[in-house]
């Protein structure tokens, strides 16, 4: 599948490039669904020996085992594949808080799971501009409800309902890095009950 | 118009060689007031009038930053220089009243770093100090590794050693002592910051070795501070103000600038910061570049010079000035 292409937009709204092997001890790549194409695109030009200092992250979701066996086949140093990022989450920041500097960092697929790697890598010290982002797969956004807070992960249609505290929400650009989540607004705040029809805006 | 660079009326309260080549000058406000608060890695530039010739030179504050009596910097002599450090060594002795700048950090420690990691090459060590200085009083995170000719010239090295017995590693050259760069950098904790200061060669070293283990361009931080180099008189128009004026041989485009009376602007005078870019209207001859701020392109496309470090020889010269 192509890279997608997002509409311009807004200046906090994150953008993604191409992952490019870049010159590095070791290597971390983190991945969920079709976000493995990704790494598996990158193998094509990777040095050789690259895959013998790297470790994968991969969390399938809806692709199951579409893509595992040819991310095992690269022979990675480590292969993990687990069923949420909450699940592979310790295993991330224990793998970030042994790392050396040198180490360069990956990240593929969704962009509520590429927000939330960032987080941990930056909060690990890796400047954010030195982590490469490939967006591969869903468009579905991760997002905060400013009223409640609550975080409510793979929205697709806008205006959507926030799962913590039931009010609709319209799903906005403006995007924080801190908590790696798009902000959503209460679309009937003016006219309590006027919601618009929800339109699916993200696949 | 020198933005960020205005001027202190100060008077040398104590002068101290440190060795053969490095002499420590210390100056109060003149008024008896307090200094303006600096962070680590700043320097002032040190206005020098020598006769006829006035010269500005930047030197990095090695004093301690909360420290606001006084500043104090180190001068090495530089023999084969355009004089300003000489002038230093022969011609300031305490009680002189001098002027100096506001302090402006071009050098500064990204407090976001886990650890800092300091590479010094001889008096590439002021900057350091102050910093070092700075991190010791919040307990901050740093490693010290200063790489000196001989342990005679190493200044500042014991009392750092003393103060930082685990933090701070001295390399003597003369002992065939080098700095195993791709070992220390290769075992850094993420999240480390490098800072290196010293000779241009050092500089590329550092830098090229940390980019060849894939640390971050934004994780690596340097500073050289370029004498400006001598040469051949030369003659330059300003377009803006209307004067011809002559550029001396030991003088700076910058300094031949000032002296004419036009107000340029200028933080670093070492060709790094940028502050000092001119458009060039119109030239028959050839720019001596001499700066790290310009692109190649713009150095080839004879519409920009750094007028801090840089010069020209030929016919004509004419400055958007
Ligand atoms: S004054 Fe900084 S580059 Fe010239």
């Amino acid at each position: 599948m192509p890279k997608t292409a997002f509409e311009p937009s807004i200046k906090s709204r994150p953008i993604y490039g191409t992952l490019e092997p870049r010159p590095g001890k070791s290597h971390l790549m983190i991945a969920d669904a079709e976000g493995a194409e990704a790494i598996l695109d990158l193998a094509k030009s990777t040095p050789k020996g690259m895959f013998d200092h790297t470790h994968i992250i991969y969390i399938p979701k809806k692709t199951g085992e579409t893509f595992t066996g040819r991310l095992r086949e690269l022979n990675p140093a480590q292969c993990y594949v687990g069923p949420s990022y909450e699940a592979a989450l310790p295993r991330l920041r224990r793998v970030l808080n042994d790392a050396h500097m040198g180490l360069q960092v990956y990240l593929s697929g969704s962009e509520g799971l590429m927000g939330q790697a960032m987080l941990e890598a930056t909060n690990a010290g890796i400047p954010h501009s030195a982590i490469q982002t490939e967006h591969r797969g869903s468009t579905a956004r991760r997002m905060q409800c400013v009223h409640c807070k609550g975080i409510t992960e793979d929205v697709t249609t806008d205006p959507f309902q926030c799962a913590h505290c039931g009010l609709h929400l319209f799903v906005r650009d403006h995007y924080s890095r801190r908590i790696a989540a798009f902000q959503g607004v209460r679309v009937d705040a003016e006219e309590p009950g006027n919601v618009p029809e929800p339109v699916e805006r993200f696949k | 118009m020198s933005a960020g660079t205005d001027k202190i009326a100060v008077t040398v309260t104590n002068v101290v060689p440190v060795n053969e080549l490095v002499t420590r000058f210390r100056f109060a406000r003149t008024d008896g007031g307090l200094m303006p608060t600096f962070s680590g890695g700043a320097h002032t530039v040190v206005e020098m009038k020598d006769g006829a010739t006035m010269r500005l030179n930047p030197y990095s504050l090695m004093s301690d930053p909360a420290d606001r009596t006084a500043y104090t910097i180190s001068v090495r002599r530089d023999d084969q220089g355009r004089g300003g450090s000489l002038f230093m060594h022969r011609n300031v002795k305490p009680g002189l009243e001098m002027v100096i700048s506001n302090p402006v950090n071009l050098f500064p420690l990204d407090l976001r770093a886990k650890k800092h990691l300091m590479i010094a090459g001889g008096i590439g060590i002021t900057p350091f100090i102050a910093q070092i200085k700075q991190l010791a009083a919040s307990n901050g995170n740093f490693e010290l590794h200063y790489s000196v000719r001989t342990a005679s010239l190493a200044s500042y090295a014991d009392e750092l050693s003393t103060a930082h017995p685990t933090r701070v590693h001295i390399y003597h050259d003369d002992k065939k002592q080098v700095i195993d760069l791709e070992n220390l950098l290769d075992g850094q904790p993420l999240g480390t910051h490098l800072y290196v200061c010293g000779p241009k060669g050092m500089i590329k070293w550092v830098r090229g070795t940390a980019e060849g283990l894939g640390w971050p361009r934004e994780a690596v931080h340097d500073e050289e501070f370029l004498a400006p180099p001598s040469g051949k008189p030369f003659e330059v128009k300003l377009a803006v103000s209307n004067k011809v004026i002559q550029v001396g041989e030991h003088q700076s485009l910058l300094e031949a600038i000032e002296a004419a009376g036009v107000d340029a602007p200028y933080l670093c005078r070492g060709g790094a910061c940028g502050q000092c870019e001119t458009d060039v209207i119109g030239y028959d001859g050839k720019f001596l570049h001499n700066d790290h701020w310009l692109t190649e392109e713009q150095h080839a496309s004879g519409k920009k010079i750094m007028p801090c470090v840089s010069r020209f020889e030929g016919k004509t010269l004419v400055l958007d000035r």
